[in-house]
Formats: structure tokens, sequence, C-alpha cells
């Protein structure tokens, strides 16, 4: 039987399952299931209710960044300023509360300031052509000196009329006993999700990422949704900052160093690529899963700490070398 | 009737004189080879009626009416399309999501709208077939073929109803099967009375399918004669400047 054409256009290349196995995303996610059956038989401590609910919590301030960082990376940018953002707006949310004002007012000030700084980014970036690299960098400096200014450079552990409403924020756990910064997490997961796949800003990211010269020529707002992606970029460390404020219950000006580059990690390792286009919701999540129960499984099996960068950096190199190899096949 | 008309068009880049006193005028259904050497002042033209940025002198007009862009939105509004020399393609979206980039379909009420994939796979598929173009609709842009991504880019024209399209390049750099394929898209477009404007280095794709050519050399039109008229060798002459002006 001869082929029409219409038959040839109707069909579907791919399957359901031959796009999983060909993700990196699902080979990420059989990585952290393996390693948590392993563990759950090597030790005692791992699969216990107190352990998970650690496990849990802790994956869910550098998901959350990584949620945010995630538009970012799929339009072929970088913000390497949000562990400083996460840090200034925990001091800006520490500082107003501390002075008095309700939780709402510190929270809004301090959603406040992250928008104003995702949109400062944005804008030197899209309309005057700045790299994202080096605008970002300098946001870094700048955004955690102003939170050691913010707080004179110190402790805040008292957070006035509304401290038990803002502990009980961070550190409670309303629904089933499941930790609320992990259902934070889902739910900005989901947004996440529904926004990249169904919206026509997220097709219009994914565009910008892919070919930016011709997501211009066919009409696409590129340089406001440049703008609008750093933004999310730092609002997401905003809330990541006030909730992980009212999970410590004291905020320091070295809070969050050296998180940007965990939170690309978990991007990296879920699937996005730095050279844009690519990115999803899910693996920004399994990526930030992946490297806190590497990082808590060391632990338990007694591997000195030490050994934990080597580790997370080998997991990053092992996710890309996938990517990499799925490629050489396809250009074959 | 004239579809585009354009009156004494000229442009100039502080002192170069990139395009100098142009007049001409297109019909719909006709397809009009525009060639020159490169500076011949093509691409500047095309620029002007894709609504990159306006002429300094001269009139532009369309349907009889005056036609002034600001930007290349507003031509694609009044229906000029323009297929770009690299395409324009994003090549991690599917040839459907390429097709509708910059207006995508989407379904819901008020600020709740999603994008409505099964619409876009549909016409798109519709287009790609009135295109006797195998692409499929869900397939990423990345695994094509030159010949489909040729596909997907003139599909995009034919999205709105447009009037004019006007194609830079489209033979650069691709197979002789699929310079054959691109030919056919071209007399397709013009089947369904849209005129085209086909900027091209290649004499023989311009002898095959175009019915007129324009010649531009240093910013002036040396020659716009139907291609009955004319020969390979005259068009040669006139590009390069052996011939003068066109008898």
């Amino acid at each position: 039987m001869a082929v029409t054409l219409d038959q040839t256009i109707a069909q579907k290349q791919h399957t359901f399952l031959s796009r999983m196995f060909s993700s990196q995303t699902f080979w990420v996610v059989i990585a952290v299931i393996l390693a948590c059956v392993f563990l759950s038989f090597a030790t005692d401590a791992f699969a216990t209710s107190k352990n998970l609910y650690n496990i849990t919590r802790n994956v869910t301030f550098v998901a959350i960044v990584a949620l945010g960082m995630t538009f970012v990376i799929i339009t072929g940018g970088i913000d390497l300023s949000v562990g400083s953002v996460l840090c200034l707006c925990s001091m800006v949310l520490a500082v107003t509360m501390h002075a008095g004002y309700s939780i709402e007012i510190g929270i809004l000030a301090s959603v406040v300031t992250a928008l104003v700084i995702g949109g400062f980014n944005g804008v030197l970036i899209a309309y005057l052509g700045f790299p994202p690299f080096v605008v970002t960098l300098g946001m870094l400096s700048i955004a955690r000196s102003l939170a050691m200014v913010a707080s004179n450079n110190t402790v805040v552990f008292q957070f006035g009329p509304d401290h038990d409403k803002l502990l009980a924020l961070g550190g409670g756990a309303w629904v089933f006993g499941i930790a609320n910064p992990v259902l934070y997490m889902i739910i900005l997961a989901l947004i996440t999700g529904f926004i990249l796949r169904w919206t026509k800003f997220g097709r219009h990211i994914f565009a910008i990422g892919g070919n930016e010269h011709a997501a211009t020529l066919t009409g696409v707002p590129v340089k406001q949704i440049k703008v609008a992606v750093y933004m999310i970029s730092a609002l997401s460390a905003g809330i990541a900052g006030i909730i992980q404020t009212g999970w410590l219950g004291a905020v320091t000006t070295n809070l969050g160093t050296g998180m940007e580059l965990q939170v690309i990690a978990a991007t990296v390792i879920g699937g996005a690529n730095l050279a844009g286009g690519v990115g999803t919701a899910f693996g920004a999540i399994v990526g930030a899963a992946l490297i806190e129960v590497i990082r808590n499984s060391l632990g338990l099996l007694g591997i000195n700490a030490f050994w934990q960068g080597t580790f997370i950096g080998g997991a990053i190199l092992l996710a890309v070398l996938f990517d990499r190899i799925r490629n050489f096949r396809r250009s074959d | 009737m004239a579809v585009l008309e354009l009156t004494n068009i000229s442009k100039h880049f502080g002192a170069i004189q990139a395009v100098n006193d142009v007049s001409l005028a297109i019909e719909p259904g006709q397809v009009v080879g525009l060639m020159g050497d490169n500076g011949a002042g093509k691409s500047t033209l095309v620029k002007m009626i894709a609504g990159n940025f306006p002429p300094s002198h001269g009139t532009m007009r369309m349907d009889d009416r005056e036609l002034i862009l600001h930007k290349p939105a507003e031509a694609r509004q009044h229906g000029i399309e323009i297929v770009h020399q690299d395409l324009a393609l994003c090549n991690n979206l599917t040839a459907a999501a390429n097709v509708y980039l910059g207006r995508e379909l989407r379904r819901g009420v008020g600020p709740f709208r999603i994008l409505d994939y099964a619409a876009m796979y549909k016409r798109a598929g519709q287009l790609f077939a009135e295109l006797k173009s195998e692409t499929r609709p869900r397939d990423l842009v990345k695994q094509m073929s030159g010949g489909q991504r040729q596909a997907v880019a003139i599909a995009r024209t034919m999205l709105s109803q447009a009037k004019i399209v006007l194609m830079d390049e489209p033979t650069a750099a691709i197979s002789v099967r699929q310079v054959a394929e691109v030919l056919n898209l071209i007399r397709h477009l013009r089947d369904q009375g849209i005129a085209v404007v086909l900027i091209s280095h290649r004499m023989p794709d311009v002898f095959d399918v175009a019915d007129r050519v324009i010649v531009m050399r240093r910013g002036r039109k040396v020659a716009d004669k139907q291609i009955a008229s004319s020969s390979p060798e005259e068009v040669t002459g006139l590009i390069t400047g052996a011939i003068e002006q066109a008898a």
C-alpha cells in the first residue's frame, strides 16, 4: 500500500516511551530512585521518616531557586546573583519585621526587593545588551553588600509581633505532616511547568533560547520577556529566602553563599542546557533532589564530607555526558 | 491593479546611497526575480518593504493606499510576509511551533488561555499537505532537511492572507533536489494569487520560476522585463555592468 502524503504528515515519529527514554531527566530520576533504594538497604538511618523529612526540606530551597533559574537558562542566560538576592530578601524581611511591621508588610517588602533587582538585571541585559554573566556577577556582589548594609552585618533572630507566624510559615507542616517548604516547592513547580508548557510566554522563552534572532524577526517581544525571566529568577530567590528565614528562625549575611552554583548544577543535572532552549520544571526539582541525596548519603555512609564536592561535580559531568552521548548518536 | 507599487524610492545611510530612485509595481500572482550583485541594494529595498526601516524618499502604495511601516509587525498586518535568508527557525521547537511563532493559537477565556496544541498541529499539517511537503508538524526542526525547513518557513507566510511574499535567497545552500522543492513551493504560492518576490543569485532558479526579472546595480534599477523577452546572458551583463541598461 502506498503511503500518502497525509499519512506521512500525520505520523508521530516519537512515542511517549521513546521520548521518555531519550530524556536526561528520566535517567536522573532513575539514578535518584536507585540511590534511595541502595541507601535504604545499606544504612539503617536513610529510610527513617526523620531523615526523609530532612532531605525533602533541604531540597526545597535549592529547588525553588532552580525553578526560577530554569526560565533564565532556557532563554540562554544565566543568573549568578540568586544566592545574594536570597540573602538580601531574607534580610529585608527580617529587618522590616524586626522593626515592628507585620509579616504581610515584611513579605511585600521582600518581594518588591526581589522584583526590583530582577528588573534591574533584566533591563541591563535586554535593553543595554550587557552580558548576563557580568550583570548578575555584579549583582551577586551588590546584593550581598546591601544585605550587610541593611542589617549592619548582624544576625537577626527576632521578628517582631509576627515572629511566630513567620516561623510557622517556614517551619510548620500544615498538610499531612509534609514540611511546608516542600508544599511550596510542589506548588511552584506545578506553576512553572504549566507556564513553560501551556502559555505563549513559555513558548516564547523557548524560542528565544533556540534562536533569539528568529524570535525577534517573528515578532516575539524578546526584550520584555528577557526582563521578565530575570524578574522571575530573582522572585524565586526571594520566595526561597522568605521561606528559609521562617525555617531557620534567624538570618545571617552569609545566607545563600555559593548557592548559585548549586542551583545551576541542579538545573543542568535535571536536563537544562546552558546554551539555551532546553529545560523543564521537573528536571530542576530532580536535579536538586539528586544533589541532596548524594550529600545526605555520603554522611550516612560515613564518607568524609570533604568528598562531597567530588561526588556532586561527578554527577554534573555524568549527567551532561549522557546528553553528549545522545547527541553523538544523533549526528552519526 | 498592482498589489504593491513603489514610486521613486531612495534610501541613504549617511553618505552612502543604498537605493536610488527605484520605481516598480508588482501584480498579484506574479513571481518577480530580484537580482543584482552584492551591494546592489536588493536587501535594502526588501527591508524597506518588510518594515525594517523607512525609505528616505519616495512612497510605497499597497492596493492603492499609501503604505507607511514603522516595524516588521505592521508589514505583516498588511499582508506582507518575509521568508528570511536564514529562515528564522528555532531548532529546539517543533515544525508547528515554528509556523505559529509569534502568533500562537490559544483557547480558553479571558486571562486563562492556554496554547491550543491540537489546532496548531492540525493547521500546520494542512499547510504542509498543501505545500506537498513531507513535513511532520510534531517533529523538531533540528532534525529536518533543508527542503523541509524551507517548507516550515513558507508555511508561516500562509497562515494569514498574505498578499505578497518576499523570499531572500531561498535556494542558497541547499541541495539540487531541495531547490526543486522550493521552486514548487513558490509556484504553489503564485497559483493562490500571491505575489512572490524572489531575491536570488541563482540565474537558473529565476529563469525557471519567475515571470519577470528586475535587475539592480549600484542602487539603481537597470532592468525590469518579462523573463520571456530576456536571457541569462543579458541579465548577467546587466548585473555586472557589461550592459548599461536593458533594451
